[in-house]
């Protein structure tokens, strides 16, 4: 079985990320850049099954500029088998991200496709779904267990409440929540082998994939500041400031 | 332009999501119909047909669409989309697994999580764990919105719509819904709470957690949340997760106990009208945003609260 996980480069989880003071957007010159969280899980997931003897190959793809190589050695470092990159600077939006993997999945052919449930600059929440309805095949969104046995993936997600188990038939698409697994560090000797793996770089333009943006950005602003009040010096003080709050 | 709003339910009861997202429609289009697809949607449609403001709702019924199962509600909603202009979802989990189904199906963009509706084509969002909120223009001939219902009052509840039953989609072929373990509590929704107590990785078990954060929460009559390295360290359940990556909350009171105030947290609760927070170190971010302090140890300063509180008469 061969396991397909797009992985997204995005500014550092730890970083908090500063508007540009001309409201075009946000600040990313000389701010570190890791792999998505929740693409990390992904990646995490497609390895643990190829060491479960279930996946035969894990193939992780990003799209990105250059620098994403880095994202793509990390995801080898991690134990992916190789790696493709489609490059360009273009920022994309989920719809034309799906649709750019949707050509990559017609080249590759996997059984699976695992993958983030979002990532943490967009926030979006979207290209899963949207990749699954573009392909026809079934998905399993914010998947918390994976067991893949006879053709199917048995899914626990995260739904509102509590949790749900699905049965989907592969090829499926799978997006990971954070409770899937933790995703391990790579080792120095892996980080090393991962450099000789192979990685493919395409141009986004050679795959003929329209991927002309749909919304126009008017403006990135700062969110309202939320100014810090008092400290109090005992539990009754809260209580008591509460009252006057007209909160009790 | 006719905008089409999915109801938010568990089968048994209409959630107050639903009349939040009715107000953010009702700032696109007078025209606003309310899609109830479910089961129980006799019910639930007689309870939505009261939304002020709505004008039609729709009621489609199935054992696929009351499992919630993202192909059946997505499909169900293209075919209804040809009367609409926009379409607006609950961006609950339910709702951010089938929205993209119909953007994508449609081919359009999906905007998500809107917290402000600027006019028929420009919303806002938050981004980067809302540290930053972006203002977007549609240029697509449908809209497809998630709409987070905190940053929305509830539609009141003097309306009388009439309702229509609509054909739900047939079977799904490559989804089968096993099994679903829905946690029941007598707790308040943590989305919905007027006060919600969260409590963080300093209680350091989910024995603690549950002896430490649970009495207050029900003493106030509150949600109990958690942070995301409470819920990671097992203290809590995944859907106690208070930040970007768990639940968005903006309750009247949020009392934050033994929670640093991470970045991602703080994105999912800083909108809260009054913040309390106990902490025993001072310079925990928490207290950045805190409109009440207390630098303490939970260990004492809970007991403390709690008989403040009963003191106090609450």
């Amino acid at each position: 079985m061969k396991v397909l996980v797009p992985v997204k480069r995005v500014i550092d989880y730890n970083v908090k990320a500063r508007v540009k003071a001309d409201q075009t957007g946000v600040d990313l010159a000389n701010v570190k850049m890791s792999m998505n969280p929740f693409c990390e899980i992904a990646v995490e997931e497609a390895v643990r099954l190829k060491e479960k003897g279930v996946a035969t190959e894990v193939v992780a793809v990003s799209i990105g500029p250059a620098q994403a190589q880095e994202t793509l050695r990390t995801s080898l470092a991690m134990g992916a088998d190789r790696a493709i990159l489609i490059q360009t600077d273009q920022d994309l939006e989920p719809l034309a991200v799906a649709k750019v993997l949707r050509a990559i999945i017609a080249e590759e052919n996997p059984d699976l496709v695992l993958m983030g449930k979002q990532a943490i600059d967009g926030d979006n929440n979207a290209t899963g779904q949207m990749l699954s309805t573009l392909l026809d095949w079934p998905q399993a969104t914010f998947a918390s267990e994976l067991t893949i046995e006879g053709g199917k993936a048995k899914v626990t997600r995260e739904v509102d409440g509590g949790l749900q188990t699905l049965e989907v038939n592969l090829p499926a698409v799978v997006t990971a929540d954070l409770r899937l697994n933790e995703p391990r560090y790579a080792s120095l000797p892996n980080i090393m082998k991962a450099k000789k793996k192979p990685l493919d770089v395409k141009e986004l333009a050679s795959l003929g994939v329209d991927t002309a943006p749909r919304l126009k950005v008017i403006k990135v602003t700062e969110p309202a500041k939320r100014s810090a009040g008092i400290k109090v010096e005992a539990a009754a003080d809260i209580v008591s400031n509460l009252k006057t709050s007209g909160v009790f | 332009m006719a905008v089409l709003v999915i109801a938010d339910h568990d089968n048994a009861t209409l959630k107050d999501n639903t009349h939040k997202v009715v107000t953010a429609a009702l700032a696109i289009s007078g025209d606003v119909d309310v899609l109830v697809a479910g089961t129980n949607t006799a019910a639930l449609g007689a309870d939505a047909a009261k939304i002020s403001g709505v004008r039609k709702v729709l009621t489609a019924e199935s054992a696929e669409l009351g499992q919630g199962i993202a192909e059946a509600v997505g499909d169900l909603v293209v075919g209804l989309m040809g009367g609409y202009d926009a379409v607006l979802i609950p961006a609950t989990s339910q709702g951010k697994s089938f929205s993209p189904r119909i953007a994508a199906k449609l081919d359009v963009a999906q905007i998500s999580e809107v917290i402000e509706v600027v006019s028929a084509d420009t919303f806002v969002r938050p981004i980067y764990a809302g540290n930053a909120l972006e203002t977007v223009q549609s240029a697509d001939a449908k809209k497809v919105l998630t709409v987070r219902p905190t940053a929305f009052k509830a539609a009141a509840t003097d309306g009388s719509a009439k309702v229509e039953a609509a054909a739900a989609p047939g079977a799904q072929a490559k989804v089968h819904f096993i099994d679903q373990q829905i946690v029941k509590s007598a707790r308040p929704d943590l989305g919905a709470a007027k006060i919600v107590v969260s409590g963080g990785r300093a209680m350091g078990s989910a024995e603690e957690f549950q002896k430490v954060i649970e009495p207050l929460a029900d003493k106030l009559g509150a949600a109990v949340g958690a942070s995301r390295a409470a819920v990671d360290a097992g203290y809590a359940p995944n859907d106690y997760q208070v930040g970007q990556t768990g639940k968005v909350v903006a309750p009247e009171l949020y009392i934050a106990i033994g929670i640093s105030g991470a970045i991602q947290h703080l994105a999912g609760m800083k909108d809260s009208k009054i913040i309390v927070a106990i902490n025993k170190d001072g310079d925990a971010p928490i207290f950045q945003v805190a409109d009440f302090g207390l630098v303490a140890d939970y260990k004492t300063a809970v007991p403390e609260l709690m008989s403040s509180l009963t003191a106090a008469g609450v």
